[in-house]
């Protein structure tokens, strides 16, 4: 028998907010991504559990789609990062502020 | 009562992977250098691959390595050394007064309510799959034919709708990072194409 699920979606709970965390205070955009990743791999890892946890493959079927989209998320992401970099020589999201009041 | 539910091993595998995944997460957001970081990103995702496996994800956990591991993580590299590898955060300073603090607290106030959801709630357990035909979800092996057969009925729109997503992306992706033209080239073409 398998450990509770519980500890999984505690687990699940604290790479989310790990996540978020990094996401709210690190300056460079790659940085900030690969955080939202982690952001993502947690809501993965939730989905997994509950479908363990149920017995319903929609669970699995919904972290399929998840890593598809982080897949094309992360491909426009980077090309957007490359694109600003061209233009200011810099990642760091603190320079882009041509939109502040 | 409820040591007898789960094994040893299954333990194990549980505290492998949250080891994993955990100290894999906050290296990448503690670490300075953004190479570092993806490799940490690595360990995460692998830790994460670890925890499919345990839950009879076995088809994800193979996913989760090749997209992930295999394919994003060395996207973000490539990246990385085009940007250029010693490129640091330098100012230390802190735009936003108190961005810290305040990060902390909301990340705490959610984690919080999360765990708090979870101790406080009661979860179905058992429940039959809506998705494939009410049959229960397979342990152990061979849940990798009802997922696919999950795919490609129930969702079979979403499915296809994942393909002009990835298309959109690819093209996306090019417009972006292309190259700009200097502007006598579009100009000469411009010429060109009003001659012909």
């Amino acid at each position: 028998m398998n450990v509770p699920v519980a500890w999984y979606l505690v687990v699940a709970a604290l790479l989310f907010g790990i996540g978020a965390y990094g996401l709210l205070t690190r300056r460079s955009a790659l940085v900030m991504f690969m955080c939202i990743e982690l952001m993502l791999n947690a809501v993965n890892l939730t989905f997994v559990s509950f479908s363990r946890t149920l017995g319903d493959v929609a669970g699995q079927a919904s972290v399929f789609f998840v890593m598809v989209v982080a897949a094309a998320e992360v491909t426009v992401g980077l090309g957007i990062v490359v694109a600003v970099f061209r233009r200011r020589s810099s990642t760091s999201v603190d320079e882009l502020s041509e939109l502040h009041g | 009562m409820i040591a007898a539910t789960y094994t040893t091993a299954g333990v194990l595998v549980f505290v492998t992977s949250s080891l994993l995944i955990l100290v894999g997460a906050i290296s990448v957001i503690v670490v300075k250098n953004p190479v570092h970081a993806a490799v940490s990103l690595i360990v995460t995702l692998f830790g994460v691959a670890v925890a499919f496996v345990a839950q009879s994800a076995d088809f994800l956990a193979a996913a989760q390595i090749i997209v992930y591991a295999g394919a994003i993580v060395v996207l973000f590299l490539f990246v990385i050394m085009f940007l250029g590898v010693d490129r640091r955060e330098g100012v230390r300073v802190d735009p936003l007064v108190g961005q810290r603090p305040f990060a902390l607290a909301g990340v705490l106030i959610t984690v919080g309510g999360l765990i708090t959801l979870m101790a406080r709630s009661h979860w179905v357990t058992g429940a039959t799959g809506v998705a494939n035909g009410g049959a229960p979800l397979a342990t152990g092996q061979g849940n990798v034919r009802q997922l696919g057969t999950a795919v490609f009925t129930t969702y079979l729109f979403a499915f296809e709708a994942t393909a002009v997503l990835l298309i959109i992306a690819v093209v996306g992706a090019v417009l972006l990072a292309r190259r700009e033209r200097r502007a006598d080239e579009v100009n000469d073409e411009h010429e060109v194409g009003v001659g012909s």
